[in-house]
């Protein structure tokens, strides 16, 4: 048998590109290098596990428990809901069926008290794993900004199998005149666990994304928790003055919204003279 | 309005209307089961597809899936179309047709001349009784050529289109997608960003940016910033340096409202662009996309499947003799097209579509994470349509689009690609790349220890950042 070092002939390294040191400045996937004209085998693998842990961010469940104690540890009464799709496989073929509460989950809240003020709704979306990291700090983030005397709020419910449009459902008949949903959104190859919040001023059944507010982004290397409370209480306050939401309500808060990982190199290097 | 009947020996089925009975002869995929309008079982379908094969082209001419009265597409679609070149299959039923279409008759000329004579309906109608290679047999025949600054659609080529987004539109990420894709022979089909944001300003920075490169390193191709169509012309307007006019369209007025556009707005847009006359080899001057759930995603549809609809925004897209047309078929998510199979299809349906119809068809090989798909069936679709004769793809850095959150075919795919089949880039920038020192020849990427020396001087810039 022979030792791999005594044929180092054998070894077959990839071609690595020269430009390499850009990759510091983008997260695009460049200067991989080559096998021949492909990827090398890391790149490769590389790719293969982004991927994989979107998909299992995908398929990812709502551990409810666990969420609804990190969400009562705020003080706040939670509602366990689950949408009219029964799975992750329905889910994902029938966006209609993800937009609303199956019968139980709709008596349940057709039978409570009408809390009215701001509704604060959970759902798991495209990515549970974004909402199990992100929503009980997100929601600190926000619930702490929001002065008792000027806010009334819901109790926030949590919903499995729910698409953004059933905060609409939700918060009509939690009689809010606000509804704000915090939701994994689809995941990216490199950003499995990101967190979107949408608003939507006087929420109805029937309301479209033309009706809301979004704020999106949210996750370690993306937009910080302060900062989207920061622009989430902007767009709140501003909705209820003007008593409004969705394309007319414009974003005008400071907020600075580059993501962390953005690059450091603002110019173009290609035409910029030395 | 007729019905369509059609009998097996055990049963008999109707079809009440042609919109009916090109849903259900539609080969299975989520967004028609989604719309309520796809066959109940696999045997009405196949039935559906019996019938339709009986059914005589002319029937097209006079029963229209969406309104005259109700639908300017339709109009468009009945108002230009070409009588005398539909002439010579004017006889053949559907399931003809498809015989036709597979014969030694069906040449590349005679293809060519046929194409004003079809509608997108027939098109359609014959791809649903298609496997994936009569598909690909009959639209490696088509010959659709464009031109700019430089030459696509022409046999054994296959052309990339540079996609380098950023997240944050930030020009230095830009740059180092682009350096990396032009290095690795990518952009021929045109360089073209995705805006993160869609401010008249932040376009008109993006368009000046890429004319610089293009002009500074004198590559043979074209830009784009691929923003709302108004947006573009109000940068014209501006004289800001448009190459091509972008805007996604559909397949109904109801569908393209969705996205802000009509016909007279495109072509505004066309009229803007035509006017600058940047373009040095010819004037084709607009960039659409399109994909397969579009109309139904705006609640545009009609109940009239996507695949038909996806083949009339074709239609809309000839009418205004684009440089790019291409279909981003797996963008859209698993609720439309469900898995790695439904996409594949779905590709090559539309590739087929638009090729017979004249346009001049590329296509966006991708999937989101949501949907059943990964790289092994992007690698088995982007192979089935180069075999195809697929005028472009997208050239992604490492097939992630760090922008816009889905995986599309990346700068390696398209030399493999290129590798196996034995395609090469557009003639002029093949041979700007051999210029360049990028391409030792046309097929071989140089060992990139030798930079070329224009890039080796902007880079030396950066690393003293």
């Amino acid at each position: 048998m022979t030792d791999r070092r005594d044929r180092p002939e054998q070894a077959a390294p990839a071609v690595v590109n020269p430009w390499e040191f850009l990759r510091d400045y983008t997260t695009a996937r460049i200067a991989l290098g080559r096998a021949g004209s492909s990827l090398p085998t890391n790149r490769h693998l590389d790719f293969q596990l982004a991927h994989a842990r979107a998909r299992d961010a995908v398929q990812s469940e709502l551990d409810m428990a666990t969420l609804a104690g990190d969400i009562s540890a705020l003080g706040y009464e939670t509602l366990r809901l689950h949408s009219a799709a029964p799975d992750r496989a329905t889910y994902l073929q029938r966006p209609d069926l993800g937009r609303r509460l199956d019968e139980a989950s709709h008596r349940l809240l057709d039978h409570n008290e009408r809390a009215g003020g701001t509704a604060f709704i959970v759902a798991d979306g495209l990515s549970a794993l974004a909402v199990q990291r992100h929503a009980p700090a997100m929601l600190e983030a926000i619930l702490s900004r929001l002065d008792p005397k000027a806010w009334s709020v819901a109790p926030i419910a949590l919903v499995e199998q729910g698409r953004v449009a059933i905060s609409d459902e939700i918060g009509a008949l939690l009689g809010a005149e606000l509804a704000v949903i915090l939701i994994g959104e689809r995941p990216g190859l490199s950003s499995p666990d990101s967190l979107g919040i949408y608003l939507t001023y006087g929420p109805q059944v029937g309301n479209t994304d033309a009706d809301r507010n979004c704020i999106s982004n949210i996750r370690a290397a993306g937009l910080s928790y302060p900062e989207a409370a920061h622009r989430l209480h902007h767009l709140m306050t501003s909705a209820r003055r003007l008593g409004l939401s969705g394309v007319t309500l414009k974003d005008d808060s400071d907020a600075l919204v580059e993501p962390a990982e953005a690059s450091r190199l603002r110019r173009n290097f290609l035409v910029d003279e030395q | 309005m007729t019905a369509y009947r059609y009998n097996l020996s055990n049963r008999a089925y109707t079809f009440v209307n042609l919109r009916e009975l090109l849903a259900k002869a539609t080969p299975l995929r989520s967004g028609d089961v989604l719309a309520g309008i796809a066959a109940a079982d696999a045997e009405e379908r196949v039935a559906a597809q019996m019938a339709l094969a009986e059914l005589p082209l002319k029937a097209f001419l006079n029963e229209a899936v969406i309104p005259y009265e109700d639908d300017e597409v339709t109009r468009l679609i009945v108002d230009e179309h070409d009588a005398e070149a539909f002439e010579p299959i004017s006889s053949l039923t559907v399931g003809d047709f498809r015989n036709w279409l597979l014969s030694e008759n069906a040449d590349e000329e005679t293809l060519a001349r046929l194409a004003p004579g079809l509608t997108p309906e027939m098109v359609a109608a014959v791809s649903k009784i298609m496997r994936l290679q009569d598909l690909i047999l009959v639209a490696q025949r088509c010959r659709v050529v464009t031109r700019f600054r430089n030459t696509i659609g022409l046999a054994e080529r296959m052309a990339t289109r540079l996609q380098p987004n950023d997240p944050t539109d930030n020009p230095g990420g830009i740059a180092a997608s682009i350096l990396d894709g032009l290095l690795y022979g990518s952009g021929d089909a045109v360089i073209g960003i995705n805006p993160a944001t869609d401010s008249l300003r932040n376009v008109s920075e993006l368009l000046v940016m890429l004319d610089a490169i293009i002009s500074k390193y004198q590559i043979p191709t074209q830009s784009c910033v691929l923003t709302h169509i108004t947006t573009s012309i109000e940068a014209i307007n501006r004289g800001a340096p448009v190459d091509l006019v972008f805007q996604s369209i559909a397949g109904t007025e109801a569908a393209n409202a969705s996205f802000g556009a009509d016909l007279a707005l495109l072509q505004e847009g066309y009229e803007a662009a035509l006017a600058l006359g940047r373009g040095t080899l010819g004037d084709n001057v607009m960039y659409f996309e399109t994909g397969q759930g579009s109309a139904l995603s705006a609640d545009a549809h009609h109940g009239v499947d996507q695949q038909t609809l996806e083949a009339r925004s074709y239609a809309v897209a000839r009418k205004f003799r684009p440089l790019l047309v291409n279909t981003v078929v797996g963008f859209i998510g698993p609720e439309y097209l469900f898995d790695g199979k439904q996409i594949t299809r779905a590709g090559l349906e539309d590739h087929f579509c638009g090729k017979l119809l004249g346009v001049p068809m590329g296509c966006d090989v991708c999937y989101t994470n949501h949907a059943e798909a990964d790289q092994d069936d992007m690698d088995a679709l982007l192979t089935l349509l180069g075999v195809a004769g697929c005028s472009y793809i997208m050239g992604i850095p490492g097939s992630d689009d760090v922008m816009l959150n889905y995986q599309s075919t990346s700068f390696h795919d398209a030399l493999y690609v290129r590798q196996v089949l034995g395609l090469r880039p557009a003639p002029e920038f093949e041979a700007w790349l051999e210029r360049m020192g990028i391409f030792d020849d046309a097929m071989q990427p140089q060992l990139t220890d030798s930079l070329p020396e224009p890039f080796r001087q902007a880079l030396a810039g950066v690393s003293h950042d």
